[in-house]
């Protein structure tokens, strides 16, 4: 008891508003990351593994260009350029070899490792002072961050919202849901792979870059479990976004709630770390809310047509008949 | 317009499960034929329209299009030529997008996929007009998405989607066989009514002798992945259901085992 009571008087309310903005910055940053991955998981239906290693890519270029006297959008456009690149060696190791696409994702992402150390010239980790450098947004300025980051992500929703709307995006998201259909209607469902994953990646590594310029470094673990927070982060905006609009927006609105998504994760991760809970837990908790977020939608259809029901019914008029019996 | 000369192809050739699909066969179609094909089950008849659309490539032979040779063509490549419906009324359209959508992806079939925008106020007159010719109220649900049409609303849909777009050859892969029998004649009389309308060269694959005999100018039958059995004009007009069984173990000699599935 008295253990619960000096729980409850360590943690400091006063202290959570302070790390609310910082916690709503970084939400933005894999809010960004998560459309990449929402371009593979929801209208490619690939899962793609390549985001860790990709948003890592973003983060190492960003920072190795800022230290080399690049200037940070420069930087930054290098570092969409890297992930395109990136994105585009999955996409060609799935379309043009034959490696099932969640392989074709973890080869690349294991490749890049090495690439990303190489990239910083064999350092785990590069910092970047702030103080020395004119970054676009760093955490010392929580408030600029936020702005940025949501200039950032009102410029990319405009820009997805019209790619998906032309005759190319629009073959893209058909090649996702219906690849036969597609492959008849005269589309090169292998190229529209390769595009996509590129496309996805690059946004990632943008992300990856503006993460480095925020938190002062790039880590060659930084993207470590990036697609289990977009995962995350797309499920967030999903499930809030049917609350909210009931399925009856568009395009702009429902990805506009990732980014929603991402901040919303982040908030959590933030209580969770006021908290006091264990930080070394958080990929487990993590884990554990995207397998259920995930799981949701399958237990709602079980409950209303599954074998699982069915016994259930069963059981229960037995026991009524039973009872009649009685 | 069609020309098929010699094609062959073996599945999972040199194991246990090797399985000659297609043995040499050779087909001429003029322009606006429209041929019936029919035969049992594993006679062929799917794998030839699989041939001719791209699927795969076939092992030996030539496949000719409006005068182009397009056998080392790819799917999507050939996918200007030709128009398709499938027998799963699930496979030839997107059920995440809307059915305008689908239409749109179909009016650009052959041509090159641009950053325009994807569908335009002109053509969405166009699609609602089409759509109504087809009497089934589509024309009023265009920004539905696809997954909510029944089997044979998307059925309907994947042949307008695959003849908006006026193909050299429309190739309908028993298109009616996963509908119930009154929406299978709706759609098998939205074929018939395309086809003539627009003078189409078809082929088109039927379980129904009935059908086939009802339906196009030339009949072909198969067996064992070989054409036994052509016939058109005169002789096509008069052929019964009979006549057809008759035929079959007459050219094959072998008893026509499955009457009753071809005649449902």
């Amino acid at each position: 008891m008295t253990s619960v009571v000096a729980y409850f008087a360590s943690l400091n309310i006063a202290t959570l508003p302070g790390r609310l903005p910082g916690g709503v910055a970084q939400g933005l940053i894999w809010g960004l990351m998560a459309l990449g991955v929402f371009i593979t998981f929801r209208l490619l239906n690939i899962a793609d593994l390549t985001v860790d290693g990709s948003f890592t890519t973003g983060g190492a270029v960003t920072v190795v260009l800022i230290l080399a006297g690049c200037p940070a959008w420069a930087a930054l456009l290098a570092a969409l350029v890297a992930g395109l690149a990136a994105g585009f060696c999955t996409g060609l190791l799935h379309a043009k070899l034959g490696i099932p696409p969640i392989l074709a994702g973890i080869l690349t992402q294991f490749a890049l490792y090495s690439i990303n150390l190489r990239i910083m010239s064999g350092a785990a980790n590069q910092s970047v002072n702030p103080d020395r450098f004119d970054l676009l947004l760093t955490s010392r300025n929580t408030t600029h961050a936020i702005m940025i980051g949501i200039f950032f992500a009102a410029v990319i929703i405009a820009i997805l919202y019209w790619y998906f709307g032309t005759e190319q995006g629009s073959s893209l998201r058909a090649t996702g849901n219906n690849p036969a259909m597609s492959s008849a209607q005269g589309i090169n469902i292998g190229n529209m792979k390769i595009l996509g994953l590129g496309l996805s990646n690059a946004l990632v590594a943008l992300a990856g870059g503006m993460m480095a310029q925020f938190q002062g470094f790039a880590d060659v673990n930084m993207g470590r479990g990036a697609i289990v927070i977009g995962l995350a982060a797309v499920i967030i905006g999903e499930v809030l976004y049917n609350i909210f609009f009931k399925k009856r927006g568009n395009f702009a609105i429902s990805t506009a709630f990732i980014i929603l998504g991402g901040i919303v994760y982040y908030l959590v991760v933030v209580i969770v770390l006021w908290l006091k809970l264990p930080p070394n837990d958080l990929k487990l908790f993590t884990a554990l809310i995207v397998a259920i977020f995930l799981a949701v939608p399958y237990l709602q259809s079980q409950s209303k047509s599954s074998f699982g029901r069915l016994k259930k019914l069963e059981r229960k008029s037995a026991k009524k008949g039973g009872a009649d019996d009685a | 317009m069609l020309k098929i000369e010699n094609i062959s192809k073996t599945f999972n050739a040199g194991t246990i499960n090797e399985k000659k699909a297609l043995c040499g066969i050779s087909l001429d179609l003029k322009s606006g034929d429209f041929v019936t094909v029919i035969g049992g089950n594993g006679a062929g008849k799917s794998t030839m329209l699989n041939a001719i659309a791209g699927t795969w490539p076939v092992d030996s032979g030539r496949i000719e299009i409006d005068g182009t040779v397009v056998t080392a063509m790819p799917e999507h490549k050939r996918a200007s030529f030709i128009g398709r419906v499938f027998q799963d009324p699930m496979t030839g359209s997107a059920p995440g997008m809307q059915i305008v959508e689908n239409l749109a992806l179909a009016y650009r079939r052959g041509k090159p996929r641009t950053l325009r925008w994807g569908v335009t106020a002109k053509e969405k007159a166009l699609f609602k007009e089409r759509l109504k010719d087809f009497n089934l109220g589509l024309e009023d649900r265009m920004s539905a998405k696809v997954g909510l049409l029944s089997g044979g609303q998307r059925q309907a849909l994947t042949l307008l989607m695959a003849t908006i777009q006026e193909p050299k050859l429309l190739l309908l892969d028993e298109h009616t066989a996963a509908l119930d029998p009154k929406t299978a004649k709706t759609v098998l009389d939205l074929s018939e009514k395309i086809i003539t309308k627009y003078s189409l060269t078809a082929l088109m694959v039927t379980h129904n002798m009935r059908d086939a005999i009802a339906h196009g100018n030339r009949l072909i039958m198969m067996n064992s992945g070989k054409i036994i059995y052509d016939v058109s004009g005169e002789e096509k007009r008069n052929l019964t259901v009979d006549t057809l069984i008759k035929k079959f173990s007459d050219v094959s000699g072998e008893e026509f085992s499955t009457d009753s599935a071809l005649l449902s």
